[in-house]
């Protein structure tokens, strides 16, 4: 592929980034306008917004990888990734929007009137985004080798630069338009190759290299302990994630926040339609990138493999500002969500300790990433998932539908998930991929509920420190909003 | 570098999930070893301090007289809250140490609140031997209490002291040892009221909080009685000229007076604010016409975030009235609201006249009546509810124009609107 064709399209995709967030505000609006200006988002364009923060490196890149690997297994993971919404739209997303807090530690210590709870959350949600930065960072690395060249870090290293001059010179301020604006690039940056393909190959009658069901690795399938082990991690882990939720606050009420998860829900899954689709046409016209190690990278090299010339660099430019959009907004929403809790906790929210804190949440993951190799995406994120479904979701579902949480269970349910799930990350990463035993590289299907238990089990034993506000705090998480009409 | 690119390519072995490895990399070993020194050294300093700290704790006198404080002060840390049990239950066992007695219980008038220490069957007899002392307000002596016995065989008894606030007797405190002598009646008495100045300490911070909200209640804005002077007489001079006109201009003012009067709640959000502040302004233009000019940038992700109820609308009333009407020709006036991390700031700027700041200075401090009331009450109120670096910024000079801003965190868990 002509290097110059990366290159360019990670500037088009920064420079938009850029210009929307400084300027999709700069639109003053006169006093004819004011109902317009004051009117909230609306929920379609919320659910953009979250979509194009959610969709991140594992799913423009790794689920086609992963199918062109494992085929149907892989299907799984947008299953997942999906679903989890259901969940959020279920159990979350409208008594968390009522709850008026804005980020997981500001509802913990509301809800169990405790300080020290907020600082183990704290250190969760901060766990959590920095391990989700590092696989953006990973995917940023191979898009940058595979398409111009240059050495790995040096995609990584821009990530991070553009996130951090971005964030700290204020141009997130109209975050919710540039989220909205990543999510329909990279629908299109997927949507259009794939479309341009199937016509190109239905044109030509060009036979295919293998059918569909052959595996061209040759490895086992997984069995139904990963299956169900894996759905667990990604129902439950997308209840935590810091930079979902925040997006829920752009909802006035709860109703609104309930009518936003089910757009989302339909945008994932047309979202998803076209990486899947992908890695069926790799698994049938290049099987041979699952041999090289570069199965992840199929979704960039298969407009070249398979039309070539103008037109194949052209849409290889799209998919590649695809790939940016999604590293960059992903990581963007996560900078901008750990360095509110950071500098909350550690500046006292002053204008330059948000800054600082931007700092500190971008560079810190570039490190890990610098100091690990690049995984499979899918699978990476996979994991922060399980991470997440042990420590923040059993909280985050007890807080709000058990009266009986205490500070105690919280912490305890807290502490035990993360020392599970990350004792088995550890583990599974010290043995290598290869020796690791299934329920090691998948720790979510007993993990999670080991934190669960550990929670109930805790808060039951300290049942005398049930928050007195808990009548309170539930009351104001379930009952609707006033309707407009009596408000007046 | 080029080793670094091989050895990632050469492990990127495709599988399903998780296929890392941690790499065996110098750095990786210095950065291992660079924490190990790093937290022996932590642990080192903090023995050799705490070793030191217990050299000079001084004689066995002074240390007696700190631990009875110390006691004392831990107690009553857990009394602020009033009589409740989960802090009658925490302050009890430190006073069950301070009197040295086997057992050391808390009472209301009704029930038992707290019992630390041994003889917990005898509980629920506590309350009828407890009775007259709450009655009569004098400390009793009960000896040989009930059938129960300490490790030694002895009975106990019991010293029972009213708690009094006031005139009132509001508990009672009980401590049983094998031997109530003159000593522990004594201790026991002072105790009970150490107690209650603890309770009366605890009614004064009470009695804070509810003077707190009354003067925030009392501070609750209202529109000016000038602007309803001004909207009415405007309106008046429509009803010939342009009927039609006048009847939106009258409902655009019920609809404003119906928000502004309305009783229910402290805080609405930034998104109602700029309604109310719209409908003001509608009915400003039917007085100045075309010389009052707004622009409006307004990030939609702050339009939820909660504000005290009327905080902004005088702003721009102040903006209008202090800025525009002394002034000749038309005026500005920009309203932003932003997205600043876990805050929402939003500022209001004119070009018009201006203020002194010796003048503004005077106002805000309450010295001053008269102009700008509104800046005051906005700014004393964001002051009473949000901690006091959230009060009004304002940059002004005469003749310089006037820039407020106002910065509020979004997360507000406790606040209905």
């Amino acid at each position: 592929m002509n290097p110059a064709v990366g290159l360019f399209a990670f500037l088009a995709v920064s420079l938009a980034t850029a210009v929307i967030g400084f300027y999709g505000l700069r639109v003053s609006r006169t006093t004819s306008d004011f109902y317009v200006a004051s009117r909230t988002v609306p929920p379609w364009w919320n659910a953009s917004a979250i979509g194009g923060e959610y969709l991140s490196a594992a799913s423009f890149l790794g689920v086609a990888g992963l199918i062109l690997l494992s085929g149907t297994d892989a299907l799984w993971f947008p299953v997942g990734y999906t679903a989890g919404y259901l969940m959020l739209l279920l159990f979350v997303a409208a008594p968390l929007r009522r709850s008026g807090a804005y980020t997981i530690p500001d509802f913990t210590e509301a809800r169990l009137d405790s300080a020290v709870v907020r600082r183990v959350t704290s250190l969760v949600v901060v766990a959590v985004g920095w391990l989700y930065i590092v696989p953006q960072l990973h995917g940023a690395a191979l898009t940058i080798r595979i398409t111009t060249g240059l050495p790995s870090w040096v995609g990584s290293t821009a990530v991070v630069a553009v996130v951090c001059l971005t964030v700290v010179a204020g141009g997130m301020r109209s975050i919710t338009f540039v989220q909205a604006f990543q999510y329909w690039l990279k629908l299109t940056a997927l949507a259009v190759p794939v479309v341009f393909i199937l016509l190109v190959l239905s044109a030509n009658g060009t036979p295919p290299q293998a059918t569909l069901p052959i595996n061209p690795t040759g490895q086992a399938a997984a069995g139904a302990y990963q299956h169900i082990s894996l759905l667990v991690a990604l129902l439950f882990g997308t209840l935590g994630l810091p930079h979902v939720l925040v997006r829920f606050y752009t909802n006035p009420d709860g109703q609104s926040a309930r009518r936003t998860t089910l757009i989302v829900l339909g945008l994932l899954s047309v979202f998803y339609l076209f990486p899947t689709v992908s890695g069926a046409l790799g698994r049938m016209f290049a099987p041979g990138l699952a041999l090289t190690g570069q199965a992840d990278a199929l979704v960039l090299l298969l407009p070249g493999k398979l039309i070539g010339g103008m037109a194949g660099d052209l849409l290889s430019a799209l998919v590649v500002a695809g790939a940016f959009a999604a590293f960059l907004s992903t990581t963007s929403g996560l900078v901008v969500s750990l360095s509110g809790v950071i500098s909350q906790d550690l500046f006292g929210g002053s204008v330059r300790g948000f800054r600082l804190a931007a700092v500190m949440a971008a560079v810190v993951p570039l490190g890990f990433a610098f100091m690990t190799d690049t995984l499979a995406l899918a699978g990476s994120v996979g994991l922060v998932f399980a991470f997440t479904a042990s420590t923040i979701c059993p909280v985050l579902l007890l807080g709000i539908w058990w009266r009986g949480l205490t500070d105690v269970g919280a912490i305890a349910g807290m502490v035990t998930g993360a020392l599970l799930c990350g004792g088995a990350m550890v583990m599974g990463a010290l043995l290598g991929a290869a020796n690791a035993p299934a329920w090691l590289a998948q720790p979510a299907a007993w993990s999670v509920p080991a934190a669960f238990t550990v929670t109930v089990a805790a808060s039951l034993l300290t049942k005398n420190r049930v928050p007195s506000s808990v009548n309170r705090v539930m009351s104001r998480l379930h009952v609707p909003e006033r309707p407009v009409a009596t408000e007046r | 570098m080029e080793q670094k690119e091989a050895e990632a390519d050469a492990a990127y072995i495709p599988c399903i999930g998780y296929a890392g490895r941690m790499p065996d990399s110098p750095l990786f070993t210095a950065a291992a070893i660079a924490v190990i020194v790093l937290a022996v050294a932590v642990v080192v300093g903090v023995g050799l301090k705490v070793i030191r700290s217990f050299r000079d704790l001084g004689t066995d006198a002074e240390r007696a007289t700190y631990n009875t404080l110390h006691a004392a002060s831990r107690a009553g840390q857990h009394l602020r809250g009033g009589l409740q049990p989960a802090g009658a239950a925490k302050a009890s066992r430190q006073l069950r140490v301070l009197l040295g007695c086997d057992a050391f219980a808390m009472t209301d008038t009704n029930s038992v609140l707290a019992w630390d220490g041994a003889a917990e069957e005898l509980r629920p007899s506590l309350m009828g031997l407890a009775a007259e002392v709450l009655a009569t307000g004098r400390t009793a002596v009960v000896p040989h209490v009930g059938g129960s016995t300490n490790k030694a065989g002895h009975e106990f008894s019991a010293v029972i002291a009213p708690i009094r606030a006031g005139s009132r007797v509001v508990g009672s405190v009980a401590a049983l040892a094998p031997a109530a002598g003159a000593g522990l009646v004594r201790a026991t008495s002072e105790v009970a009221d150490w107690i209650a100045a603890q309770l009366e300490l605890a009614e004064l911070e009470a009695s804070r909080t509810l003077l707190m909200e009354a003067e925030v209640r009392a501070l609750r804005a209202q529109i000016s009685p000038h602007f309803i002077y001004n909207s009415l007489n405007a309106i008046a001079s429509f009803i010939n000229t342009d009927p039609a006109r006048a009847r939106e201009l009258v409902v655009e003012f019920a609809d404003f007076t119906r928000y502004s009067f309305r009783r229910h709640g402290d805080f609405t959000t930034v998104a109602e604010e700029l309604r109310c502040i719209d409908r003001y302004l509608l009915l400003e233009r039917a007085r100045f016409g075309e010389r009052v000019q707004v622009s409006l940038r307004i990030a939609p992700e702050v339009l939820s975030t909660v504000i005290p109820f009327l905080s902004l609308q005088p702003l721009v009333e102040n903006a209008v009235r202090h800025g525009l009407e002394a002034k000749e020709g038309p005026g500005h006036i920009t309203i932003c609201a932003n997205d600043s991390g876990a805050f929402a700031e939003v500022t209001i700027e004119d070009d018009g006249v201006g203020i002194d700041p010796e003048h503004l200075r005077s106002v805000l401090a309450g010295h001053t009546d008269g102009d700008h009331v509104g800046l005051r009450n906005v700014d004393a109120r964001l002051r009473q509810v949000y901690g006091d670096e959230h009060g009004l910024v304002i940059d002004t000079a005469p003749g310089e124009g006037t820039l407020i801003t106002m910065r509020v965190p979004k997360s507000q868990p406790g606040h209905d609107t």
